[in-house]
């Protein structure tokens, strides 16, 4: 027990010699080293974190107000915003703070993207990453659904009638998510109770990101290892104080939102009670699921035995699941695009390709949106199957700093540039 | 931030300067956590539909002498009793008697024939019986709370067992003679 008399404080001392959790945080959040020269693009895992937590707070509230049944659901949802005290105040937090999470974790995964975070040996924390993604996108989904407006109620059908597209057990898939032939009560309830249960599930990958994070400790912009203490700051007070400041402007921004455009996000169409004899003629899902439904439906045509509907299914869920294998589809050795001139183009192209999708799923399918998202979703796919690969192999990154104190404390003059790039970075 | 930064010999009046950050952001952050929680919090508290069910009228034209009602207002039940004479005398009699919670019954009731009260026990809240003739009702005539065993009287006061008060008295006043005003 030699880190026992670390601890002055004899209450202390005896619960962290039985249950280190002094230790732990001291070792995790204070002393932890981190890369000196990062940005502020490392702040969103932080402040994703902080959504987190106001979603979980906010939710539990609501529930306590909320009624998930068909007949009482949507007053209830006017039930808050009229008559429970600052009701309106939890509802629009957590509706527009649905919005906030999705903001800063699709900057969280461009970041990672921009600066190779996901290479190895961070393959597996950028892979709990898209499960992350992959919880969120269904606790969002079904959290939409609770309010039981028109797009609630339609957003649920379109997307639980995606598993009809299975062959064979797909239409008995569906039945059983609907517990019964359409979205109806029992729909409700169970989306109710995942719903809940969701973001606890959220919580335990989150901490299973953070620990596989303090393995491999940050990635930065500069893409090496850092390689002694004089690369790095602890924790506390550097990063404490810098995640702070993030989090204030973080927090402006999403209380602009909420007080002065709480339904920018949202579709009027949700605050009319769904009636399932009438479908809104422009169904759209919330934004952030805009890129994704584009692809689902720039597929128009069968590919040989695929029917249309089919590969549209598998394209849009093909479309996260590639990110699971980005680690060993891209085989560049160097990680930021800083050092990669080429890269650093293809990476705006590829967010370039994210907007056009996005934009395109807010539009009908149909005429030059329609071409536009197919060639969009061609692109998509190229850029991680074709570009990537192919790229790491021709391209010449340019020369890496020797090491991260280098470049932030100007010392070596670059004496060193010169010196090979892409070996480096084994060491 | 570069290794000039925050050396640890830095002079006194950094070290004031950073103390007083330190203080500042701190209570900043403590203001703006307390004034999120206290929505949260306050989202717990009886909404305005609820609020707004707070007064209840009672017509008292159909209750015979003898007879009580119990009404509901804002969750509770409400006695009413209209009662005989022989109840109000033993009310009046039990004004000089050794009581926990002494109250005279003139303080109890706004005229004598009626007597409104909660009908929550005030030991640990089971509704005492008496309202029905065939109830049993205790030692001294009045309600006998089944749970623990506590006595009212017929002005509704504490006479034995191990209720701490009388039964409590709802805010209500007569609109007219046959009406009454709960809340
Ligand atoms: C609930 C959502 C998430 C939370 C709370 C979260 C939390 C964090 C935190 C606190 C960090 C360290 C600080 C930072 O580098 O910003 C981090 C790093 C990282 N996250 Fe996430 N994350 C989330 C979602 C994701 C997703 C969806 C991905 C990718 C698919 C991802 C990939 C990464 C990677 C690769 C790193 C290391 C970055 C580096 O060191 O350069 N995260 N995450
Ligand atoms: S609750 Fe009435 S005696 Fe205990």
């Amino acid at each position: 027990m030699s880190t026992a008399s670390q601890w002055k404080n004899p209450v202390i001392r005896w619960v962290d010699d039985r249950l280190p959790i002094f230790t732990y945080m001291d070792h995790e959040y204070q002393q932890f080293p981190m890369p000196k020269n990062l940005n502020y693009f490392w702040n969103f895992g932080a402040l994703a974190s902080i959504v987190l937590v106001v979603m979980v707070v906010t939710g539990i509230m609501l529930a306590m107000q909320y009624t998930p049944h068909v007949d009482y659901a949507f007053d209830s949802v006017e039930r808050i915003m009229r008559d429970v005290n600052y009701g309106w105040l939890l509802r629009y937090i957590h509706m527009n703070g649905g919005s906030m999470f999705f903001i800063v974790v699709y900057i969280h995964m461009f970041r990672g993207l921009y600066y190779g975070s996901y290479k190895a040996p961070r393959e597996l924390l950028w892979m709990l990453g898209v499960v992350i993604l992959l919880l969120m996108m269904a606790t969002a989904f079904m959290g939409y659904v609770l309010p039981w407006g028109q797009m609630s109620y339609w957003g649920a059908t379109v997307i639980t009638n995606l598993f009809s597209a299975i062959p064979y057990v797909g239409d008995w898939i569906v039945t059983l998510l609907w517990g019964g032939f359409a979205v109806d009560n029992a729909t409700l309830n169970r989306f109710f109770s995942l719903h809940y249960l969701m973001p606890f599930v959220l919580f335990a990958v989150v901490g299973l990101h953070v620990v596989a994070l303090h393995m491999t400790k940050s990635n930065n912009p500069d893409g090496i290892e850092m390689k002694g203490p004089q690369d790095s700051v602890p924790f506390h007070p550097y990063f404490t104080a810098k995640d702070s400041v993030g989090i204030g402007v973080f927090l402006l921004f999403f209380a602009f939102f909420v007080f002065f455009a709480p339904n920018f996000f949202g579709e009027p169409d949700n605050y009319i009670e769904a009636n399932p004899l009438q479908t809104p003629p422009h169904i759209v899902p919330e934004w952030y699921f805009l890129p994704f439904y584009a692809i689902l439906r720039s597929v128009t045509i069968d590919f040989w035995f695929i029917p249309a509907k089919l590969m549209g299914v598998i394209l849009m869920f093909g479309s996260i699941l590639i990110l699971f294998i980005l680690p060993w589809l891209d085989t560049a050795k160097v990680r930021s695009a800083k050092y990669r001139p080429i890269y650093k183009y293809v990476f705006w192209i590829f967010f370039a390709d994210c907007i056009a999708l996005g934009w395109v799923g807010s539009q009908p399918a149909e005429g030059n949106a329609l071409i536009l998202g197919q060639v969009a979703t061609v692109y998509y796919f190229v850029h991680f199957i074709l570009v990537m690969p192919i790229l790491g192999k021709i391209e010449t990154p340019l020369p890496l700093p020797t090491s991260i104190a280098e470049p932030v404390t100007g010392g070596g003059g670059g004496t060193s540039a010169g010196a090979a790039a892409a070996k480096m970075e084994k060491s | 931030m570069s290794d000039t930064a925050a050396s640890p010999e830095a002079g006194d009046e950094d070290a004031e300067r950073r103390d007083f950050l330190v203080l500042a952001a701190g209570g900043m952050g403590v203001v703006g956590a307390a004034s999120f929680a206290w929505p949260l919090i306050h989202s717990m508290n009886p909404s305005a539909e609820v609020l707004a069910l707070s007064t209840v009228e009672v017509d008292l034209d159909p209750i015979g002498e003898g007879q009580s009602i119990t009404i509901v207002w804002q969750g509770k039940p409400v006695f009413v009793r209209r009662r005989t004479k022989a109840e109000i005398d033993e009310a009046l009699k039990g004004d000089s008697a050794d009581m926990r919670d002494p109250q005279k019954d003139g303080d109890r009731a706004q005229k004598a024939d009626w007597l409104v009260m909660i009908g929550l026990c005030t030991h640990l809240g089971c509704i005492p019986l008496g309202q029905k003739s065939t109830d049993p009702k205790g030692e001294f005539g009045g309600w006998f709370c089944p749970c623990h065993g506590s006595h009212y009287d017929t002005s509704g006061r504490i006479r034995k067992g191990p209720a701490p008060k009388n039964l409590p008295l709802p805010p209500y006043k007569f609109v007219d003679d046959k009406t009454i005003l709960i809340g």
